[in-house]
């Protein structure tokens, strides 16, 4: 694999040298400052993505590091969420939609012929917006995706350490068997979260995964996150720019572009950034808009 | 940009009381009293028939009830009192059961076509569906005797069980077409995309979310083309010919069934004949009702 790095504003380095400095967990924002990005883990380049005619999202290029949390944000209808199931070929579920330009994967292009979009998405896990646990026990949740690939034996330890992984076995131990919609909002989302690291993928996408919760347990899936980038590449999707501030390594945001010859309304990446500089120096004056409330 | 320079108190309108005249009041309330009665009226028109065919039926049918009805075939004379209709009851359970063996799996499949890829064929099959749903079903069963009863169509299997079972299928068939396509249709689409998002295939996405999540419902279509294929008789007149005996061979003999005996019956002027006719009626009333109250129960218990 082709070992690139994260260029802007900062000298290429090596996988290894950024690993020691990765942050500590439960860091604020200041301390979360740094001077390196790990290595590339999915490269865009160019990205276009269309339902039909329309043009849902156009020609972005970006880079997310591995095992950091890379917030896409911006206003309604910026096509930020396109993008994210792009990254893991949720979007070929969409009959008319189509995908030009690169995603690169481990430098692999996941849009190849020859790749199986399955095979992307159990690589690239998924949490959707709304909690979506299947109406089955909670333990079949989490077993689902192991199942699928025909494990059978140790089914027991990939439940237990997902669900661990999760945040959420000490409240779910005793109750394995219940339904998994028993369980509040927050625990649903938690479930679907420990139901997508079952499958052991190394990248998961989150799609304002905590848009359908309370402050607090809004929190606590924040906090997961955070301790998840220790074995995650984290891309989320979020509305709420505080979350954003508080929870990604790097930012990328997003707006609604009619500025373009056909006046066409597509969503366009403004800038991407380390997560405080976006929030403190933005380099374009759309994102500062944005940020301080001034449209969005 | 000119200054307003009037006051603002006089530019704005008299405030409008929010209280209607008497009057007014009045007439919305006439309105909405006729129109009450009107769409009570309506239900009434629509129940009112199915509660007297009940009563009527049970009326007539629940006297010539009895332990013999149900054990024992009907006497060679329609002026005998005695006997009953254990060959038709038979018959009817043994066609309505093959049938269903034939149009749920076939229904299911078809359904999960529909659902599963949607396009130009698709809407082909749903428009042949609809159409077979229309077809008058004493044509099935003419369609079913020259195709399949008779020589003529290649298979000569003659009057029968699985003749007649092949004609209810027939009719049962788009029932449990349709009535499964809308319960699939109804699985959340946020459900398949957890599952796709977790690496399933499209089948196993169908086989593990989408039927489960759908399964009440299903039963629930699926009985409900049961109920309506174990009232029917016309289909079976021409495939099943009836019998005066208990008939178990799937084929060479033809088959009893309730609506036929009824028919022949009430057809005889004779008292014994017209008194089991109405009990058979009772009987596949209570077969049907059953069998839809337990549809709509489980229907309830879904979790969508």
């Amino acid at each position: 694999m082709e070992q690139q790095t994260v260029t802007e504003d900062h000298a290429p380095t090596s996988a290894a040298s950024t690993m020691d400095q990765r942050p500590g967990l439960h860091v604020d924002i200041g301390q979360r400052r740094r001077a390196q990005h790990n290595e590339v883990h999915i490269t865009l380049k160019d990205v276009t993505v269309k339902y039909g005619t329309f043009t849902a999202v156009r020609g972005v290029s970006l880079e997310v590091p591995r095992k950091e949390i890379t917030a896409l944000i911006g206003p309604s209808g910026c096509g930020k969420s396109t993008l994210l199931r792009t990254l893991n070929r949720m979007n070929d579920l969409v009959p008319t939609a189509s995908v030009a330009g690169s995603v690169r994967y481990n430098g692999e292009d996941i849009y190849d012929a020859d790749v199986d979009p399955v095979e992307v998405r159990r690589r690239i896990g998924m949490v959707f917006q709304k909690p979506n646990p299947f109406p089955k026990s909670i333990y079949d949740n989490v077993a689902f995706g192991p199942r699928l690939n025909g494990v059978k034996r140790e089914l027991d330890d990939i439940v237990e350490k997902s669900l661990r992984r999760a945040a959420l076995w000490d409240e779910v131990k005793d109750k394995l068997g219940q339904s998994g919609l028993s369980l509040s909002g927050g625990q649903q989302q938690r479930l679907c979260i420990a139901r997508a690291i079952a499958v052991d993928p190394d990248v998961i996408l989150m799609d304002e995964p905590c848009s359908a919760l309370d402050p607090i347990a809004t929190l606590r899936i924040e906090e997961l996150m955070r301790e998840m980038t220790s074995d995650y590449t984290i891309v989320i999707v979020t509305h709420n720019m505080q979350q954003a501030a508080r929870v990604s390594d790097r930012t990328a945001f997003f707006t609604v572009d009619v500025d373009n010859p056909q006046q066409e309304r597509s969503g366009v990446l403004v800038e991407v950034d380390d997560t405080e500089t976006i929030f403190t120096q933005a380099s374009d004056e759309r994102t500062e808009a944005y940020i301080t409330g001034r449209f969005g | 940009m000119t200054i307003d320079t009037q006051p603002r108190a006089v530019l704005d309108p008299e405030p409008q009381s929010l209280r209607e005249t008497t009057r007014n009041a009045r007439r919305r309330e006439r309105f909405s009293k006729g129109m009450t009665f009107l769409l009570f009226g309506t239900v009434m028109a629509a129940i009112v028939p199915l509660v007297t065919l009940l009563t009527i039926v049970v009326v007539n049918g629940w006297p010539a009830i009895n332990g013999e009805f149900f054990t024992q075939v009907e006497p060679l004379s329609y002026r005998d009192r005695g006997g009953g209709y254990l060959h038709g009851i038979v018959g009817t359970l043994y066609m309505t059961g093959i049938a269903t063996l034939i149009s749920a799996p076939l229904g299911l499949g078809a359904a999960v076509y529909l659902n599963e890829r949607p396009g130009r064929y698709a809407n082909i099959v749903r428009f042949f569906t609809d159409v077979m749903t229309g077809v008058p079903s004493v044509f099935v069963g003419l369609a079913v005797y020259a195709l399949i009863v008779s020589g003529s169509g290649g298979f000569g299997l003659g009057f029968g069980t699985l003749a007649g079972a092949i004609a209810l299928s027939i009719i049962m068939l788009p029932i449990v077409v349709r009535s499964s396509e809308e319960m699939l249709r109804l699985v959340p689409a946020d459900l398949k995309a957890a599952s796709y998002g977790l690496g399933a295939r499209q089948w196993q996405t169908t086989f593990r979310v989408t039927l489960p999540a759908a399964a009440p419902g299903l039963t629930t279509g699926a009985i409900l083309a049961v109920a309506r294929g174990a009232g029917e008789t016309a289909p079976l007149i021409m495939t099943a010919l009836g019998a005066r005996q208990v008939v178990t061979q799937l084929t060479g003999a033809p088959q009893s069934d309730v609506g036929l005996l009824m028919l022949g019956g009430f057809r005889q002027p004779f008292d014994a004949g017209i008194e089991r006719a109405w009990a058979g009626g009772f009987t596949l009333i209570a077969i049907v009702l059953i069998l839809s109250i337990v549809a709509r129960a489980i229907a309830r218990r879904s979790q969508l």
